[in-house]
């Protein structure tokens, strides 16, 4: 049980990050840092007790599996992450050169 | 972005064939061992992205290769589609993505059906995508200047 | 006929792939194949409409329920589905149409279409799914082509905004995961037809608790993708600064595919519905109704007030949704509550077309004039007789002046309300669409009436393709007030409605219990 609170704790760190600090890169790595916590969470999920690989190999037909659901859903979750933080990095390089600073304190055009 | 040492140029020389064909070894086992289409496509693009960091910014060989990544990926893409979309045709039944070829026997290399050809094109797709991302964010095409 | 579902995702994800290869080799193909696919998409919605009755559904791969435990993932169409697919390929047909001559204003022409195109697939995909990690993933990629179309022309604003949306919505995605998580750690399957039995079926001490986090969880997460209330904050930014085509895609699908349609899906069909969660969500779109409106009074650039009427009107959904909710839950009179759902889904019909037209009208005022701040133009509607018409058309039926579409979904939202008892909904309500009439009538006056600068003098009409998408935009405008006729009402919205109020039988027919 503690282990879902650790994980929670992590999601909340990475919240943190992306509230209160004001570089844009660390903006990115906060959002990274919470995409990791929801994919452990989810593995956390599917452990069954002494359960071994989900893969049936010649001679283990039988033995006892983890879920493997869960493991499916966070290939496509890690996939979707790298696609998010590719484009948020692309976005990031742009902002600098248009605006020649990171802070996010200093690009404020659009108001009101 | 300027090269590194002769050292570290020749090694990364000996080196990424292997890392190369590790990864082609994870796509083609993927239904045998863990891994598959995703983990070994990054792999492959990883002795891409491998030689570039050695090597430098060379600019005008990694636009052109730019553009053959770029038609590496949707090919695959369609690939993909394409063997999904025969399971309409040839099966019995018209259901899209149906597991049509032969299922073989349990742990040999060519068994499972359909599934070593899709995880190949996934895998192709993968290494694509990710070194495109790597030379996009490398290469910043200057426009300001027009 | 139940094969032909998954062509709505197959159809625009391999032209965008083809487009990606040829459009390189043979020149302007993108923007040949792009409306010729658009309008297949149009054909099949209407083939579907007509031709079909009650709920189909297929199983990707073929594999039969074991043991009564569905295991395929499913594709699922029904009244509802059918009424979304038509707001998403009418709109996104006349958005395209449109940016074959507003795109020429970009170096990197070809790749707009392929975004478009991949943006359009996210979105069919997810009307059509049938369990909760498909929805995910096709969510995914539609927004993520849609924050890459808004970063589109690569100025200042527009990757600002882009950045702003990014963040937002990525922790909004974020949170709906670890909402899927939570879901799947208690009910051991990803079906919404199964979840739904099991949530239903399920006794066990605390079962209550979960129901409300969960639910909570779901309207944070998706009531970001919808801009409900407090989190409404990215809209303006993001719906200004687009490219105008975009913007009407954005503020009239994308937020009702992404954002309305999987909370409308989810808690009538997955939930149990509850007291308090049904007054959360309506009390939710009376605020945002309302903060939409005020904040939107005191803009003078055009897009961005446009944008906090979006907020508003998203507000009218909900709320005649919410209240559909509130009677359900209380046991009152089940035809009170199918009136003012009908008319919930209608204003979601409505706004995509009218909304639809009001962005595209800025964009041609912005491709002829440069500027989009009120105070500096003026006295457009000598030279551009197309744009003020469609503008003053759809003016009016935002604000709700009969005999446009907007007049009779508004009336319907507002005679539910008074017949299930809720007076207070029905004033506001009111009140906004007075206040909406004041905001609209400001805008036609200082773009359209008045005196002509002298530096506008030698601007034109709008080329072909983009005058075509406003006439027949502003010709639908007016159509679609025939939906309230009963023959014309039980082809589109009956179905819709009836998927809702008799929402045990979504998982009868997929289950086959």
């Amino acid at each position: 049980m503690i282990l879902y609170i650790l994980c929670f704790i992590l999601f909340l760190i990475g919240l943190y990050g992306v509230v209160s600090k004001r570089n844009l890169i660390k903006i990115i790595i906060g959002i990274a840092i919470m995409e990791y916590s929801i994919n452990l969470f989810f593995i956390m999920i599917g452990y069954v007790e002494g359960g071994t690989a989900p893969i049936i190999t010649k001679g283990f037909e039988q033995a006892k599996f983890v879920d493997p659901l869960p493991q499916a859903m966070i290939l496509t979750s890690i996939v979707i992450g790298l696609a998010t933080t590719a484009l948020l990095l692309a976005v990031a390089i742009r902002l600098y050169k248009k605006y020649g600073t990171f802070d996010i304190n200093d690009i404020k055009d659009l108001k009101g | 972005m300027k090269g590194m040492t002769i050292i570290v140029k020749k090694i990364t020389q000996i080196i990424c064939p292997v890392i190369f064909m590790f990864g082609l070894y994870i796509i083609i086992h993927g239904h045998l061992t863990p891994g598959g289409g995703f983990a070994g496509g990054v792999i492959m693009a990883g002795a891409f992205i491998l030689q570039i960091l050695a090597n430098g910014n060379i600019l005008s060989g990694l636009r052109k290769e730019e553009h053959n990544l770029e038609f590496m990926e949707s090919a695959a893409i369609l690939g993909f589609l394409i063997i999904a979309g025969l399971g309409l045709l040839i099966s019995g039944s018209f259901v899209f993505f149906s597991n049509f070829l032969n299922k073989g026997e349990l742990g040999n290399l060519i068994s499972a059906g359909i599934i070593p050809i899709e995880n190949i094109v996934v895998g192709a797709e993968v290494c694509a995508a990710v070194a495109t991302i790597f030379i996009a964010l490398v290469v910043y095409k200057d426009e300001e200047k027009k | 006929m139940n094969s032909l579902i998954p062509l709505f995702v197959i159809i625009p994800l391999g032209c965008a792939f083809m487009m990606s290869i040829l459009g390189r080799v043979i020149k302007n193909f993108n923007k040949i194949i792009t409306p010729i696919f658009m309008l297949s998409l149009v054909w099949l919605t209407f083939h579907f409409i007509i031709n079909s009755e009650g709920s189909l559904n297929y199983r990707v791969g073929g594999f039969e329920a074991v043991n009564g435990v569905p295991i395929a993932i499913y594709m699922v169409m029904d009244g509802l589905t059918k009424l979304v697919l038509l707001i998403i390929s009418l709109v996104g047909f006349l958005a395209i149409f449109y940016s074959l001559s507003y795109t020429t204003q970009y170096t990197a022409e070809s790749k707009f279409y392929v975004l478009f195109s991949l943006m359009i697939a996210g979105m069919n995909g997810i009307v059509i799914s049938g369990d909760i990690f498909n929805i995910f993933v096709f969510l995914e990629i539609a927004a993520i082509s849609s924050y890459a179309l808004v970063a589109f022309g690569v100025e200042k604003h527009q990757l600002e905004a882009s950045f702003k949306y990014q963040v937002l919505g990525g922790i909004a995605s974020l949170v709906i995961l670890l909402t899927i998580g939570l879901i799947y750690w208690n009910t051991g399957t990803l079906n919404i037809a199964d979840i739904s039995r099991q949530l239903l079926n399920n006794s066990s001490v605390g079962i209550d608790v979960f129901i409300k986090f969960i639910s909570v969880l779901l309207i944070a997460g998706f009531g970001l993708k919808a801009a409900i209330f407090p989190f409404h904050s990215w809209l303006p930014d993001a719906h200004s600064s687009a490219p105008s085509p975009i913007s009407a895609m954005l503020s009239g699908v994308l937020i009702k595919a992404v954002g309305i349609y999987i909370i409308i899906r989810l808690f009538f069909n997955m939930i149990p519905l509850s007291y308090e969660l049904s007054m959360t969500i309506t009390v939710l779109g009376t605020v945002s109704m309302i903060v939409g409106v005020l904040l939107a009074i005191g803009q003078w650039d055009f897009k961005r007030l446009l944008a906090y009427h979006s907020i508003s009107q998203m507000g009218y959904v909900i709320i005649g949704v919410g209240i559909g909710m509130l009677i359900i839950t209380k046991g009152g009179d089940i035809k009170i509550a199918a009136l003012s759902i009908g008319g919930g889904l209608f204003h979601m019909l409505n706004h995509s077309i009218f909304k639809g037209l009001l962005f595209l009208n800025a964009g041609a005022i912005e491709y002829r004039t440069n500027t989009r701040n009120l105070k500096k133009l003026g006295g457009l509607s000598s030279k551009m007789p197309i744009t003020s018409g469609s503008s003053f058309v759809a003016s009016m039926a935002i604000s709700g002046i009969p005999p446009f579409n907007g007049f009779f979904s508004k009336v319907i939202i507002i005679i539910a309300a008074v017949q299930a008892g809720y007076i207070w909904i029905a004033f506001f309500a009111v009140l906004v669409s007075v206040i909406t009439l004041a905001s609209f009538t400001k805008i036609l006056k200082y773009v359209f009436f008045g005196e002509l600068h002298t530096k506008y003098e030698k601007i034109k009409e709008v080329p072909f393709s983009m005058s075509f998408s406003m006439i027949l935009l502003s010709i639908l405008c007016l159509a679609l007030s025939l939906l309230v006729i009963p023959e014309v009402r039980t082809i589109f919205l009956k179905p819709a409605v009836d998927v809702l109020i008799n929402s045990a039988q979504y998982s009868i027919n997929i289950l086959g219990i």
